[in-house]
């Protein structure tokens, strides 16, 4: 029979382990404000609650090689890997590197497009984060001819 | 609030493509206007994505997306006919649903 002390250890261990994982996928996604204010790639993938870096041929990072206008620069990531719980795309040398991040679903595929800003030429990652807290990258280099934060 | 969201979802085997053009103009907070004053970050802040009333997708963006923002995904398990709800809600608290049927 559990005694009441090992149910409250148990919650709290629970309860532990959901705050550093970040909101469960299917609760409302609250904007995660310290990820998107970090200013390196490392900071921002470890408050999207990514663990251990590492780079993947299984995760792809799309773009143009030069971006005539730095304000529209249309970047893809997609990864073929099951078991992907966040895809993050960022932009190394912007003032806050993350430019957005999507939470994935059973129903979704993990490919997405979007456009982004990008204040001067840079390395452009892809990360997947997985249900493990791996975060895999790939990372590809887009050239800037003007930049797009209106500087 | 502005313009509603040109939402285009083509249905091709078990997936649905969904792509979206919203209309918003995601200051990134760093711009000076004429008078040299920071122009405050107004952007989106969460979008999401729903199929026939069940959330698929959950995004969140920062200021680095480009001005009248465009996003493309892909949702399994959609057919012709199936309800894609797209909606936004941006650091102002201002939001936008625009709903649209997939062909």
């Amino acid at each position: 029979m559990q005694t009441r002390r090992e149910t409250l250890k148990q919650s709290a261990v629970v309860a532990g382990l959901l705050a550093t994982a970040g909101f469960p996928q299917f609760a409302q996604a609250a904007f995660n404000k310290a990820a998107f204010d970090a200013r390196s790639v490392q900071d921002a993938v470890k408050a999207a609650g990514g663990a251990s870096l590492a780079e993947s041929k299984d995760v792809t990072i799309t773009g143009p090689d030069i971006a005539e206008n730095g304000a529209v620069v249309p970047l893809g990531a997609s990864t073929s890997l099951p078991g992907v719980k966040q895809m993050l795309i960022l932009v190394e040398k912007n003032p806050a590197a993350l430019v957005a991040m999507f939470h994935m679903s059973d129903a979704i595929d993990a490919n997405f497009s979007t456009r982004a800003k990008m204040g001067q030429s840079s390395d452009v990652y892809a990360v997947a984060i997985m249900n493990d807290g791996k975060a895999l990258w790939a990372k590809k280099e887009v050239k800037v001819t003007l930049g797009g934060c209106g500087g | 609030m502005a313009d509603p969201m040109r939402i285009r979802a083509q249905a091709s085997g078990d997936k649905a493509t969904v792509r979206v053009l919203m209309s918003h103009e995601m200051e990134s907070g760093q711009r000076r206007d004429a008078a040299g004053k920071l122009v405050p970050a107004w952007h989106i802040t969460e979008v999401t994505a729903a199929l026939n009333g069940k959330q698929v997708l959950a995004a969140e963006w920062g200021p680095a997306v480009s001005k009248n923002p465009f996003l493309q995904f892909a949702i399994k398990g959609a057919k012709a006919g199936d309800k894609v709800a797209v909606s936004w809600k941006d650091n102002k608290g201002d939001s936008r649903t625009d709903e649209v049927t997939v062909s």
